[in-house]
């Protein structure tokens, strides 16, 4: 059974660096199908771990070397396969693979095809790290690594500066988020002695409150980084300049899902301290309804996207707040599948309309992609939460788990953005599809995607279709380590109006999004009444938020290196190179002294002579006053 | 007034001084050359002086010595510098800076 | 008393002396000083009661060096204003004033040892010229002829070095070569 642990874990790594050989040549097809087989066979192998375990089968450790060894410091080179890990491990690699069969296709023109696939490839790698490691400092060298290829990803078309500054964001924006994270490591290992989950969480017991407070708080302030919580959710939405199978893999299903990830990990701690996990189902239900106000009115159709996957994290962590771990696992799982085939259909509508990301430029396209339309509205109707597709089951219990647990207020936000989300996704779906063709005015020419694209979303699409049914032997699996707990609301009567009534709420908002968009004539121009009304405008600069972070944060601290660069230049530089003068000038004034001229040195050689007879009438004073200036420094401590 | 030795002492030694100023500060190879007349008589009176305070000969043995060396060196000397002149015309010691580096 | 009044006028005089030979412009000013500086050297010798050595300074350095220097002199053609250089008096000043200072601290300390014990005792009763006459060729023999070499190579230096036409030797000549060498050096000449 190690083996395939070693498989899942190391084909990503090898697929890699084999792609990694070709960075510097034009575009090789094979690069793309064997980085893609490789990362097919750490499916399989994950599928049979997840067989594994689903049997009822012992957690898998290993320990493959030791890391480090110093002093009461112990951290290994370890992986863990238990049920937690084993659910992110197929996630992980079934998206990716689908990813790169995908990116095949999608890089097809691409100059930088073989770098693409070095990257993507690496990225999987990290994530495998992060999910399979058994110890904190495991876990952030995965988290490190996924942060690093995100940035390679999303920068990827380095040479327009868009995306270099993006990445810059996302990067930096993790960096300050894995600082709270490195202090809430370095306090586990402080107070517990380990890294390792197996010997912290238990001995988190012992701990008082307070300390368990601080390790949560900054636990969580990584996770708020790497999931793109408020304040540090302005990444997410800028990261969209990376090609698009990059938003399919890093930004719907797996990196923003690494934070989710770490919180569910350490369920044992956040059990112990409720009121921290309140404080972040409230913020998880605030990004919801934030996220998705934003999402309303953005003309930008990745952003949308985007957007509402920030809505659905804020879900998730709503659902690990509350103590619901299980739930916010299978949501992760169900919502990555029908994320990427969104963004994945999103792709082909790109490709199909050069590029152009404007959905009111586009329109009536449902005739030209049939395929990606079918997929896109399942999609969606998956992500609204309608019944039966997989959305359904995993959001509705995220409700019920709040309004089971009597926080109505949760309740009644997350029940509000399911409306939204409902009506955003089909404005969306409704002013690509359907309704005039508007694209025919810039003389875009659609074509629907490569044969073998679409046949590789399709396991996407079914599982979006099918993955409600899961959620019974999900819940059998995982119910020994996450403490997994019913949710029985009171009387099956509140449980029926809940159902129904969120079901016909949800029906309400597509049936109005389709109405509003369905006949969308023209392509807005900035004068209509609606965009300049205060709450549009709001919206569609986020709140003023990005522009908040130039002014306040970015500007003044440029300034103040600009500032700290002058000190640099004039101080240490200075000191440098007045130590450096020192000596050349030291010789060039010495030079003198070999001047060839009797009279100087004559003048040198009487200067001398003082020293000597200085040298002289100290050394002899010293003698013979040497009992008092001994007396002296003994009486200064000498 | 008894004179004393350090009465001698000081007097060489301010000759001593006067001599250095000479040769520090003059440019004519000539009269450097005075300079240096003036650092060994200075030197000599010194000898002297200690020989007859302290009743020992052998100061004034190294003040003989010290003259007779001084005209040797005075007489090779001036011919280095006779020689010197026809080549180059002037005893100026700023001019003669061949060996600068 | 004698000695004290002595002893103070010939001070006085020898650093004035002195003192122009080193701060002239004038090179035949300076010469002249020099040559009195020594006499008055000399005069100290006297009262420090060694006679011989007065004596010896007044013929070798008051007479054959000056006599030498006056000559250097006139070959130089130095009875023009002698340029001093644009240096810095305040060096030259500063330094032998602080070496001055220095040495005189260092003789008027009481850092002497006063356990001296003479080496060669002056003899009581012989006058200074005899008891010189006594260490010198005997204790001092070796040095004395090392001398005597030293001043010989001097003089073959001298001659060699000032000397011109040393190729040829006119004694080994006859009459006729001779006649022929001055009426080449004539040619030359005019």
């Amino acid at each position: 059974m190690e083996i395939y642990l070693y498989i899942a874990l190391f084909a990503p790594l090898v697929s890699s660096m084999f792609s990694a050989l070709f960075t510097n040549t034009p575009k090789k097809q094979f690069v793309g199908i064997v980085a893609s087989s490789l990362i097919l066979t750490a499916f399989t192998a994950s599928s049979i771990l997840l067989m594994h375990i689903l049997d009822g089968g012992e957690p898998i450790h290993v320990e493959m070397m030791t890391w480090m060894a110093t002093g009461n410091l112990y951290i290994p080179f370890g992986f863990v396969v238990d049920q937690i890990s084993v659910t992110m491990m197929m996630v992980v690699t079934l998206v990716s693979s689908i990813v790169h069969i995908y990116s095949i296709g999608y890089m097809d023109h691409d100059k930088g095809f073989n770098r693409f696939f070095a990257w993507l490839s690496a990225f999987v790698f990290s994530m495998m790290i992060l999910v399979m490691s058994d110890n904190f400092a495991g876990l952030f060298i995965g988290w490190e690594g996924v942060g690093l290829c995100s940035w390679g990803l999303i920068g990827f078309w380095f040479h327009k500066e868009v995306a270099t500054w993006a990445a810059n964001e996302a990067f930096i924006m993790n960096r300050i988020a894995d600082l709270g994270m490195l202090i809430g490591i370095f306090l586990v290992y402080w107070n517990t002695g380990s890294l390792q989950y197996d010997l912290a969480f238990p001995a988190m017991q012992h701990l008082d409150t307070a300390t368990l407070t601080w390790i949560g708080i900054f636990l969580f302030v990584g996770a708020m980084g790497k999931s793109a919580q408020f304040p540090l959710h302005t990444w997410l939405a800028d990261a969209m300049e990376g090609p698009t199978p990059v938003s399919a893999l890093i930004h719907a299903a797996t990196m923003v899902t690494a934070g989710v990830y770490l919180v569910i990990r350490s369920n044992e701690l956040y059990s112990l301290i409720p009121h921290v996990g309140l404080f972040i189902a409230s913020l998880g239900a605030f990004v919801a309804l934030f996220a998705a106000s934003m999402a309303l009115v953005n003309r930008d159709m990745k952003r949308v996207i985007a957007y509402s996957t920030l809505s659905q994290l804020g879900y998730m962590f709503a659902a690990a707040g509350l103590g619901a771990y299980w739930v916010a696992l299978f949501h992760l799982m169900a919502h990555a599948f029908f994320k990427a085939l969104l963004f994945l259909g999103a792709g082909n509508v790109m490709h199909a309309m050069d590029n152009e990301l404007d959905p009111f430029k586009m329109g009536g396209l449902k005739k030209v992609m049939k395929g990606t339309w079918i997929m896109m509205t399942i999609a969606s109707l998956a992500l609204a939460g309608v019944v039966p597709f997989a959305g359904f089951f995993s959001k509705d219990t995220i409700l019920e788990a709040a309004f089971a647990e009597h926080h109505y207020v949760i309740y009644g936000v997350l029940l509000f953005t399911a409306g939204l989300t409902a009506f955003y996704s089909f404005r969306l779906v409704a002013l690509i599809f359907h309704g005039e063709e508007r694209y025919k005015i810039f003389g875009i020419h659609p074509h629907e995607a490569y044969k073998f694209m679409l046949v590789g979303m399709s396991p996407l699409l079914i599982l979006a279709m099918i993955a409600g049914v899961f959620q019974v032997p999900f819940f059998n699996m995982v119910e020994e380590i996450l403490g997994a707990t019913e949710y029985h609301i009171h009387s099956h009567t509140t449980l029926w109006i809940m159902l129904v009534g969120t079901q016909v709420f949800v029906g309400i908002a597509i049936m109005y999004a389709y109405k509003k968009y369905m006949s969308q004539h023209s392509v807005p121009d900035g004068t209509s009444p609606m965009e300049n009304s205060f709450m549009y405008k709001l919206l569609i600069n986020q709140y003023y938020i990005p522009y908040g972070y130039e002014e306040y944060i970015v500007k003044p601290y440029n300034e103040l290196s600009a500032v700290l660069w002058k000190v640099d230049q004039k101080v240490v530089d200075a000191t440098v190179d007045g130590i450096a003068n020192i000596f050349y000038s030291t010789g060039e004034n010495t030079r003198d002294m070999q001047s060839g001229n009797l009279s100087t040195m004559l003048k040198w050689m009487v200067a001398g002579t003082v020293v000597l007879l200085s040298f002289a009438v100290v050394f002899g004073l010293a003698a013979r006053y040497s009992d008092e200036i001994l007396a002296i420094l003994s009486g200064l401590g000498v | 007034m008894e004179i004393g030795l350090n009465h001698y002492l000081v007097l060489s030694t301010i000759l001593f001084a006067i001599g250095l100023v000479g040769v520090m500060r003059r440019k004519n190879l000539l009269l450097l050359f005075f300079a240096t007349e003036i650092l060994l008589n200075s030197v000599n009176i010194a000898f002297a002086a200690i020989s007859h305070y302290y009743g020992d000969l052998t100061g004034q043995m190294f003040a003989f010595f010290v003259i007779a060396i001084a005209a040797s060196e005075l007489a090779v000397g001036l011919g280095l510098l006779i020689v010197w002149y026809k080549r180059h015309g002037n005893i100026d010691l700023d001019t003669m800076t061949s060996m600068r580096g | 008393m004698f000695e004290a009044v002595a002893f103070y006028l010939f001070a006085f005089l020898t650093i004035a002396m002195f003192s122009i030979t080193v701060m002239t412009s004038q090179a035949l000013y300076a010469l002249t000083a020099l040559a009195a500086g020594m006499i008055f050297i000399s005069a100290f010798f006297f009262i420090l009661g060694a006679d011989f050595l007065g004596a010896v300074q007044i013929i070798v350095y008051t007479g054959a060096v000056m006599a030498l220097y006056a000559f250097g002199m006139m070959f130089f053609d130095t009875t023009r204003d002698v340029k001093e250089k644009k240096g810095n008096k305040f060096i030259i000043i500063g330094l032998s004033t602080l070496a001055a200072v220095m040495v005189v601290a260092i003789f008027t300390a009481p850092l002497i040892s006063t356990n001296m014990t003479a080496f060669y005792p002056m003899i009581e009763g012989a006058g200074n010229t005899q008891t010189v006459g006594l260490v010198l060729f005997t204790k001092y023999l070796i040095p004395f002829e090392v001398a005597a070499v030293m001043l010989l190579v001097a003089m073959i230096a001298g001659i060699v070095l000032a000397g011109k036409k040393m190729d040829l030797s006119l004694t080994l000549m006859n009459a006729e070569e001779i006649v022929e060498i001055e009426e080449k050096d004539k040619k030359v000449l005019s």
